[in-house]
């Protein structure tokens, strides 16, 4: 089970003075249960690729495909692919609508045909998942809610669709950093417990580096680097700083005491491992 | 010396649409001094936008005032100078575009308030030099970068001859590079020009080269200092729902093991020189 985008090009507004060539001949597999970070500068083609990835856009040459059925289609079978993927967009408020949390929710499960109880469940069950407490919300206007909130209502929308694929667009921007943890707790035990595959665009190294464990840089339309996340940030510092990306503050804290002499192995990526590493060098517990 | 602003007992509450209030802030003082680097930071919803639409009088105050160098926003006549003095750089730079070529886009705001053509030109090339964006004075803005577009929209305030600049979450939707080249514009700003600057930011890294962190949480302010006082407060922060930079925090839990560190430490070269 994969999505695949073979020898993807895609422009915009073809033929006018503003013609842009956003994605150029791009080849990808992800496979069911992967977690993919997407980085690149601004500008550089990754909302257009996580789009031709979820069949919004259709590839002006070559082809995307979920499971070999082509998403541009429109067959019936090509429907059914597209709802198995789920994408919450950069900014939530525009993918909220209705009057109530519990009425936006609902709204997709209903769509793909679930019956009154089967909704219910499902809103039930979308809500205790992102941790948000039915009796308090359910009722209240997706719009009077703060930013961290809407973000949750608008994943619990996906989540209620039970997706195979799960596309986050900058899932962290504008959140502080306690509701950014709350928020990643909830997509990692989507990936955990229900082996849903993540694809996350994100400007936070850290975010890519923590949750993570397949890393593309996309620069100018292409993707220039795929790898795990840990080897590139190791090994590909120059060229990340080149094309506008940046390394997570732990490698630097940890180049810095590297600096003063303190003996570090190579590889460390999180807090966590680098305390451990500080205290055996210094024989504390 | 006068302060730049002046906030005194600053409450805003919002009725929204089923009548119920909001006490979005919550009996506020604050005062920021001409040419100081001021960082706000604070948990989703603590009151940080509506503070700073407090500062060029978007909003006003359900009860206390705000002054902006002595100018009471309360008072309509002096809507025009507030204007003028603090300008506004908000979180998406899409949405403060508004003509199809870089340098109109920046004489915009000084032809609204009637400069003269002469003067317009001159103050147009001055605010797009400051943001080093004199070889883009052609270009069409909605097809720069997102760090382009947002220094543009710099350039914009700083051509209306705004003496502060109030920036709410400039740097949200950015990239890596583009975050530092924000940062460093303002910074370079507030230095050479003596720019005040009121800085909203969710990034503790960017808040640590302030003069001052200023810390909100449910519509009050916590606590405030130097970049050093505030984010050594490891716990307090964590707390709020905020998070100190990785070097304290590692310093944190060193000391918590018993290894003897100097106080606060909140960068990685002065946590590596512990080690030296
Ligand atoms: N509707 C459109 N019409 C014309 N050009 C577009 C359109 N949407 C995007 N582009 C251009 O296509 C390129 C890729 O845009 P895209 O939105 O995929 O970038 P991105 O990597 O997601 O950037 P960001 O990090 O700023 O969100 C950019 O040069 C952009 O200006
Ligand atoms: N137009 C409005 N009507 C009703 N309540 C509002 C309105 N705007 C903001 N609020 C409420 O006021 C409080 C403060 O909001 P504000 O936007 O100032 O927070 P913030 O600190 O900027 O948050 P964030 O980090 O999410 O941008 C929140 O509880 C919010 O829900
Ligand atoms: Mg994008
Ligand atoms: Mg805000």
């Amino acid at each position: 089970m994969s999505m695949k985008l073979e020898h993807v090009s895609y422009t915009y507004m073809p033929g006018t003075p503003y013609e842009k060539e956003a994605l150029k001949d791009i080849s990808l597999e992800i496979k069911k249960g992967e977690f993919v970070a997407v980085i690149g500068h601004t500008g550089s083609g990754k909302s257009t690729l996580v789009q031709n990835l979820n069949g919004l856009l259709h590839p002006t040459k070559g082809n995307a495909s979920l499971d070999g059925v082509d998403l541009s289609g429109k067959s019936n079978e090509a429907k059914m692919a597209r709802g198995r993927i789920g994408m919450v967009f950069q900014y939530p408020e525009h993918q909220l609508f209705a009057e109530t949390v519990y009425e936006d929710i609902a709204f997709g499960p209903q769509n793909l045909g679930l019956n009154y109880e089967e909704t219910d469940a499902r809103v039930k069950d979308a809500m205790k998942f992102v941790g948000l407490d039915f009796e308090t919300y359910a009722g209240r206007s997706p719009f009077s809610l703060s930013g961290g909130q809407m973000r949750r209502v608008a994943i619990a929308g996906v989540v209620a669709m039970n997706p195979d694929y799960l596309i986050l667009d900058e899932p962290s921007a504008g959140l502080d950093p306690g509701s950014r943890d709350a928020v990643f707790a909830e997509v990692m035990e989507l990936y955990k417990k229900r082996g849903t595959a993540i694809i996350m665009v994100t400007h936070s190294m850290e975010d890519a580096a923590q949750f993570a464990k397949r890393m593309l840089v996309v620069y100018d339309g292409r993707i220039i680097i795929d790898g795990k996340p840990g080897e590139v940030f190791l090994k590909e510092k120059e060229q990340l700083l080149k094309v506008g990306m940046d390394v997570p503050e732990v490698y630097k804290l940890a180049d810095a005491l590297r600096d003063k002499g303190l003996r570090l192995p190579k590889e460390i990526t999180d807090a966590k491992t680098l305390l451990a590493e500080i205290k055996r060098r210094k024989g504390l517990r | 010396m006068e302060p730049v602003i002046e906030v005194q007992g600053l409450t805003h509450v919002y009725i929204d649409a089923e009548n119920t209030k909001v006490t979005a802030l919550d009996n506020i003082d604050l005062q920021i001094m001409p040419g100081e680097f001021v960082a706000v930071i604070g948990a989703n919803g603590s009151g940080k936008s509506t503070l700073a639409r407090h500062l060029n009088a978007l909003l006003l105050p359900s009860e206390g005032h705000v002054k902006i160098k002595g100018m009471d926003t309360m008072e309509e006549d002096n809507l025009w100078d507030i204007r003028q003095t603090v300008g506004m750089v908000f979180q998406n730079p899409d949405n403060q575009i508004v003509a199809a070529i870089v340098e109109e886009d920046v004489a915009f705001g000084p032809e609204n308030i009637g400069v003269l053509p002469e003067e317009i030109r001159t103050r147009v090339d001055d605010a797009l030099k400051a943001v080093d964006m004199t070889a883009y004075r052609t270009h069409a803005p909605h097809l720069l970068s997102g760090g382009q577009k947002q220094r543009i929209a710099i350039a914009g305030t700083l051509a209306l001859g705004s003496e502060c600049i109030v920036l709410d979450e400039p740097t949200a939707m950015l990239d890596p590079k583009g975050r530092k080249e924000i940062l460093s514009t303002m910074l370079r700003l507030n230095k050479e020009k003596k720019i005040t600057v009121v800085y909203i930011t969710h990034f503790m890294v960017e808040a640590m080269l302030a003069d001052r962190v200023v810390v909100m949480s449910e519509g009050k302010i916590r606590f405030q200092g130097t970049p050093r006082e505030v984010f050594s407060r490891v716990e307090e922060l964590e707390r709020l729902g905020l998070e100190a930079p990785l070097a304290a925090k590692v310093a944190f839990e060193l000391r918590k093991s018993g290894m003897k560190l100097p106080k606060e430490i909140i960068t990685n070269e002065e946590l590596a020189a512990a080690f030296g």
